[in-house]
């Protein structure tokens, strides 16, 4: 710790010498703060992040959260076919092989479905730092195969009790039709199937269009014009704490 | 204590902002499920030489691009204001969910990027970027792109071969194949005659009849539509 001490002095001695370093002397101080503070915690304990997740959408609760810290991998691509693990949650809604998928360095997932209007916070714990992301997946369960999440956000840079919002947009996974038939949505609008193996759409990861519903033209939809949604559906901070 | 050091170091960098002259890679994806992208067309231009505005009447190049994918017109018109450009970069039709590359030199004086290709099917809906500024700190920038109404043709959804030229009503193709027949007409007038954020397709469950040609569970879409990614060398 003495160490860091002198650098620190020796930082703003160099810091105090151009124009166009000199606003930055007292980043570097803080940034060399920081850094003690980091290292400190580090000998103590583990990085730590908490999650809160917003369902900012009328009537479509969200599946059981799932956030996984990992340093590469994404958990979809736009234009490439889902992971199967990717569509037994956007199908289903359970996020089990999701939260055991191999680029998984840690992983949480909520307890219960978060319903329209509420939020839930979920921490993960990672002994890593360097090149740190973060993604997030959750089903929207009135629908036959809507998801929303966070695909690898990088939070390496996040200093403690920093924080970073996004909100996010409504997916489709491309592996059900969007039907809305009867016996095809698990959510309580329908409670019908979930994952089915059979793919019958595009078979590849795209923004949702929206579901449609009984009101507005699909005759055969169990969804009512309650059940739309539109972008953003749900909001996101992710909070460093250690 | 952060908004200060930024202020200052803002008018450290204010000397290197005179030249502008930039090389870009660009990224554009279709993010929807189901709609094509006409050739797309891609401007550095100065302040003035836009290829849209919102709230304003579509030019008659315009037009031409949104109700029938025809670049020509938009093309001759960035020519002559001395704009760089990409001009159909996929070769042809961009499909739902598909990306297509390019990369752009600006000119000093073209510090705005504009973006345009039609929506099918659509009657006169189009992807568009209005004069985005193109940063001066190399890096790599991430912009969501809406869907446009050019408000230059009735919204009547239904598929009719041959009118793609500017005011003859109809779509002029449904490239997925997906898209019914015999509708009698969503509407038959445009009430917004500016350039407006599209409402949407509409379509309908029947590809028979019906009020729509557009398959309501394929044809909707929900903004934004387009992820353009800028990387500034």
């Amino acid at each position: 710790m003495r160490f860091s001490k002198s650098l620190i002095i020796l930082a703003l001695s160099a810091g105090l010498a151009a124009c166009g370093d000199s606003d930055k002397s007292s980043d570097n101080m803080d940034e060399a703060l920081e850094e003690m503070t980091m290292e400190m915690g580090e000998m103590a304990t583990n990085h730590q992040f908490m999650v809160e997740v917003v369902n900012l959408t009328a009537a479509q609760p969200f599946s059981p959260v799932a956030v996984i810290a990992h340093t590469e991998g994404m958990l979809w691509q736009i234009g490439e076919p889902a992971s199967e693990a990717l569509e037994i949650m956007a199908e289903g809604g359970d996020n089990s092989e999701l939260l055991a998928a191999e680029m998984t360095m840690q992983a949480a997932s909520a307890e219960s479905p978060l319903p329209p209007g509420e939020q839930v916070t979920l921490t993960l714990t990672t002994g890593e730092l360097n090149s740190l992301k973060i993604s997030l997946a959750t089903m929207l369960v009135n629908t036959n195969d809507a998801f929303t999440g966070l695909n690898a956000i990088d939070v390496s840079s996040l200093a403690v009790n920093e924080s970073m919002s996004r909100t996010s947009f409504a997916y489709d996974a491309g592996t059900e039709a969007n039907s809305e038939a009867q016996g095809t949505i698990p959510g309580p609008a329908d409670s019908g199937e979930g994952y089915n193996e059979m793919r019958d759409d595009i078979n590849r990861v795209a923004m949702h269009p929206g579901v449609v519903s009984q009101d507005d033209g699909l005759t055969n939809s169990v969804l009512t014009s309650q059940h739309k949604f539109d972008n953003p559906v749900a909001r996101i901070t992710i909070t460093r704490t250690q | 204590m952060k908004a200060l050091p930024l202020t200052l170091f803002a008018a450290c960098a204010l000397t290197s902002l005179a030249s502008q002259a930039a090389e870009l890679d660009i990224k554009l994806t279709n993010l929807t499920q189901g709609l094509h992208f006409t050739p797309i067309l891609i401007t550095a231009h100065n302040s003035d030489s836009k290829l849209f505005s919102v709230a304003m009447p579509a030019s008659t190049a315009l037009q031409t691009m949104a109700e029938g994918g025809n670049l020509e017109p938009l093309m001759t018109e960035a020519t002559a204001a001395n704009s760089d450009m990409v001009a159909n970069p996929a070769e042809g039709l961009l499909a739902p969910a598909s990306s297509t590359m390019a990369s752009l030199s600006t000119k000093d004086s073209n510090n705005y990027l504009s973006l345009t290709a039609m929506l099918l099917p659509t009657n006169d809906g189009f992807v568009g970027l209005d004069s985005w500024m193109i940063p001066t700190e190399a890096g790599t920038y991430t912009i969501y792109l809406n869907a446009y109404d050019a408000g230059t043709e009735a919204n009547d959804e239904l598929v009719v071969e041959g009118s793609g030229m500017p005011g003859t009503p109809g779509i002029p193709a449904a490239p997925g194949g997906n898209a019914g027949m015999n509708g009698s007409g969503v509407t038959s007038s445009e009430t917004n005659m500016m350039v407006h954020i599209h409402p949407g397709n509409l379509g309908d469950d029947d590809l028979e009849a019906g009020m729509s040609d557009l398959d309501n569970t394929v044809h909707r879409w929900l903004n934004p539509v387009a992820m353009l990614t800028v990387t500034v060398k």
